[in-house]
């Protein structure tokens, strides 16, 4: 059948609505992209200025705020890969087992990864307020009522209160993740390590991590690309603050938008970003493949 | 030590690392509700988990005077568009995909394919401009420009992700099936519709379910479209009301309730199904 609608013009209808909104939303966008790049614009000029390459010049050369606020994303994806990461597989493995109640757990580490950056933003900003705030009350009622502080106004502790939002958000996805992963290991493989008497530890060393590791390059690569790109999450809970100690990438990016309105140099930010994580996210990719 | 012993102690061990963890997840969500039901008044000073006197007025006034009443009908009618648009256009260019070969066939799957894998992370500054210069944003008196130009990139948004999954799910079908159906006399719309969309139900339903997740929690690009209120999200609308009411929190975690009931209970319902969707997206790539 394929081959005798070889040339009909049906498959380009059933295609059409897809290729239209993608041409719309896709690939215009992208020109635009690359083309406000290179512009000296505040978004509603009828006379944008031609600036050639110098915005990528000052993203790479000069902005420091940006490349600060990259390390800071970095801190945030360096937690995440290790804490966040190590505990959602060391759930999964324990979820994996004949574990009276496993089902429970499963439902409910799933829970925040469906709710949205806003809700999961606003309740933390109200568990970490200085006044009213539950983690405040709940370490004075335990004797460390010294800590307390303004968890997110704090400039020593702003950055890693945010990463512990994000972590709190994300595990689930790993977890579920580790999980489909797990269940691809055949049992056989740790009944004859077990008759071998390899012990939990060995067996965990020398069957899960081996089996494992082309899903685990794959939660790290999109770990990495889910915090680097972290941003909702911020803007509910710090704006970036206290003094930028919480700004990231897309932080600004957004802002050079809406905030100085240098629409072109928002572009150039995005795309030097963009090439960063695509040149990350290959490098694993080939990873992966020598590890399948 | 006896074996039943030990594999007690082993039990033991991981809820040990299980239910704190479990704790931490739940917790916030349990204290929201409870806050819901306090007064301003009560809301810092009453740690009860159970309120002594429930204020279940909260909640109409959130609905009413804090607007969530608006932002919810709203995120409906944006979620069961966006889905619709998703599912529709998907399966349509999955089948294509699928059944056909055509030029440009490959160099189409893998262009529509590379949007999922290429991170461009300056892409809502481009789509503003374009969506600007068509007017699709909130700037006069008109309401359906801007609705369009919040649905629409969120639709093409989330077609990728719908073809990725749709298309092997159509491979698998026996092309049998549809041949026989065509000597029956049904056309090519026919055999999609009546044979093929049946069949490909379980894929569609995660293909909705997920691109549903994705629009009832979009942000970003409402914050960067919407200005008046009547037209906002639910997640846009929480962000203003925490904005223009910073410590309302009884009438705030209302609002959060009512923003998150919907995809809790379709996620308790069918857990299953967004389980199996999300590794199949992840495991597959």
């Amino acid at each position: 059948m394929a081959s005798g609608e070889k040339t009909s013009y049906k498959p380009y209808l059933f295609l059409a609505p897809a290729l239209l909104l993608f041409a719309v939303f896709g690939i215009v966008p992208f020109y635009l992209l690359l083309k406000t790049s290179l512009l000296n614009w505040d978004g509603i000029s009828l006379h944008p200025q031609f600036i050639g390459l110098g915005n990528y010049w000052e993203v790479i050369a000069q902005d420091s705020g940006f490349w600060k606020s990259f390390v800071q994303a970095g801190y945030v994806t360096l937690l995440a890969l290790t804490v966040q990461n190590a505990l959602a597989l060391l759930l999964a493995i324990a979820v994996n087992r004949e574990l009276p109640g496993k089902m429970i757990y499963r439902t409910i580490f799933f829970l925040p990864p469906i709710l949205s950056e806003i809700v999961v933003g606003l309740i933390w900003v109200w568990i970490y307020d200085g006044n009213f705030g539950i983690l405040n009350a709940i370490l004075s009622s335990i004797g460390l009522g010294d800590l307390a502080r303004a968890w997110l106004a704090d400039p020593r502790t702003a950055l890693t209160a945010v990463s512990v939002v994000h972590m709190w958000k994300g595990f689930g996805w790993g977890f579920v993740i580790f999980l489909a992963g797990l269940q691809t290991i055949p049992e056989e493989l740790y009944e004859a390590a077990r008759v071998d008497g390899a012990d939990a530890w060995f067996r965990f060393w020398h069957i899960t991590l081996p089996l494992l590791a082309p899903v685990l390059i794959l939660v790290s690569i999109l770990t990495i690309l889910g915090t680097m790109q972290i941003f909702a999450i911020i803007i509910v809970t710090t704006q970036g603050g206290p003094a930028g100690h919480t700004e990231v990438p897309v932080w600004q990016i957004f802002s050079s938008m809406l905030g100085s309105r240098r629409f072109g140099y928002a572009c150039a930010q995005g795309i030097v970003f963009g090439m960063i994580l695509l040149t990350v996210s290959l490098i694993q990719m080939r990873l992966q493949k020598k590890a399948a | 030590m006896t074996p039943k012993l030990r594999n007690w102690l082993g039990y033991l061990g991981w809820h040990l690392l299980c239910i704190p963890v479990a704790v931490t997840c739940a917790f916030p969500l349990v204290w929201m509700i409870s806050s819901s039901l306090k007064t301003q008044q009560t809301v810092f000073s009453d740690y009860s988990v159970i309120p002594s006197h429930p204020q279940f007025i909260n909640y109409a006034t959130a609905w009413t005077k804090g607007k969530f009443g608006i932002y919810f009908v709203n995120s409906l009618v944006y979620t069961a568009v966006i889905v619709v648009g998703v599912v529709a256009f998907a399966a349509l260019a999955a089948y294509a995909f699928s059944r056909f070969t055509f030029k440009g066939s490959n160099f189409l799957y893998k262009l529509l394919l590379s949007t999922m894998l290429i991170p461009i992370p300056g892409a809502f500054v481009a789509l503003y401009i374009l969506v600007d210069h068509m007017g699709l944003i909130d700037q006069g008196t008109n309401q359906w420009l801007p609705r369009l130009g919040y649905i629409l990139p969120q639709i093409n948004a989330g077609l990728p992700f719908g073809i990725f999954l749709l298309k092997p799910f159509f491979d698998k079908i026996p092309k049998e099936l549809e041949e026989s159906a065509k000597v029956d006399g049904a056309g090519t719309l026919g055999v999609f519709w009546h044979i093929m969309l049946p069949l490909a139900r379980p894929a569609l339903g995660v293909v909705a379910l997920l691109t549903s997740l994705a629009a009832w929690n979009e942000f970003l690009w409402a914050l960067l479209v919407f200005s008046r209120h009547e037209l906002m999200p639910l997640q846009r609308g929480l962000y203003a009301f925490h904005g223009a009411h910073l410590t309302d929190y009884p009438l705030l975690m209302a609002g959060m309730v009512i923003s998150i009931l919907p995809i809790v209970i379709v996620y308790l319902l069918m857990q299953r199904t967004f389980v199996q969707g999300i590794t199949a997206g992840a495991l597959k790539g």
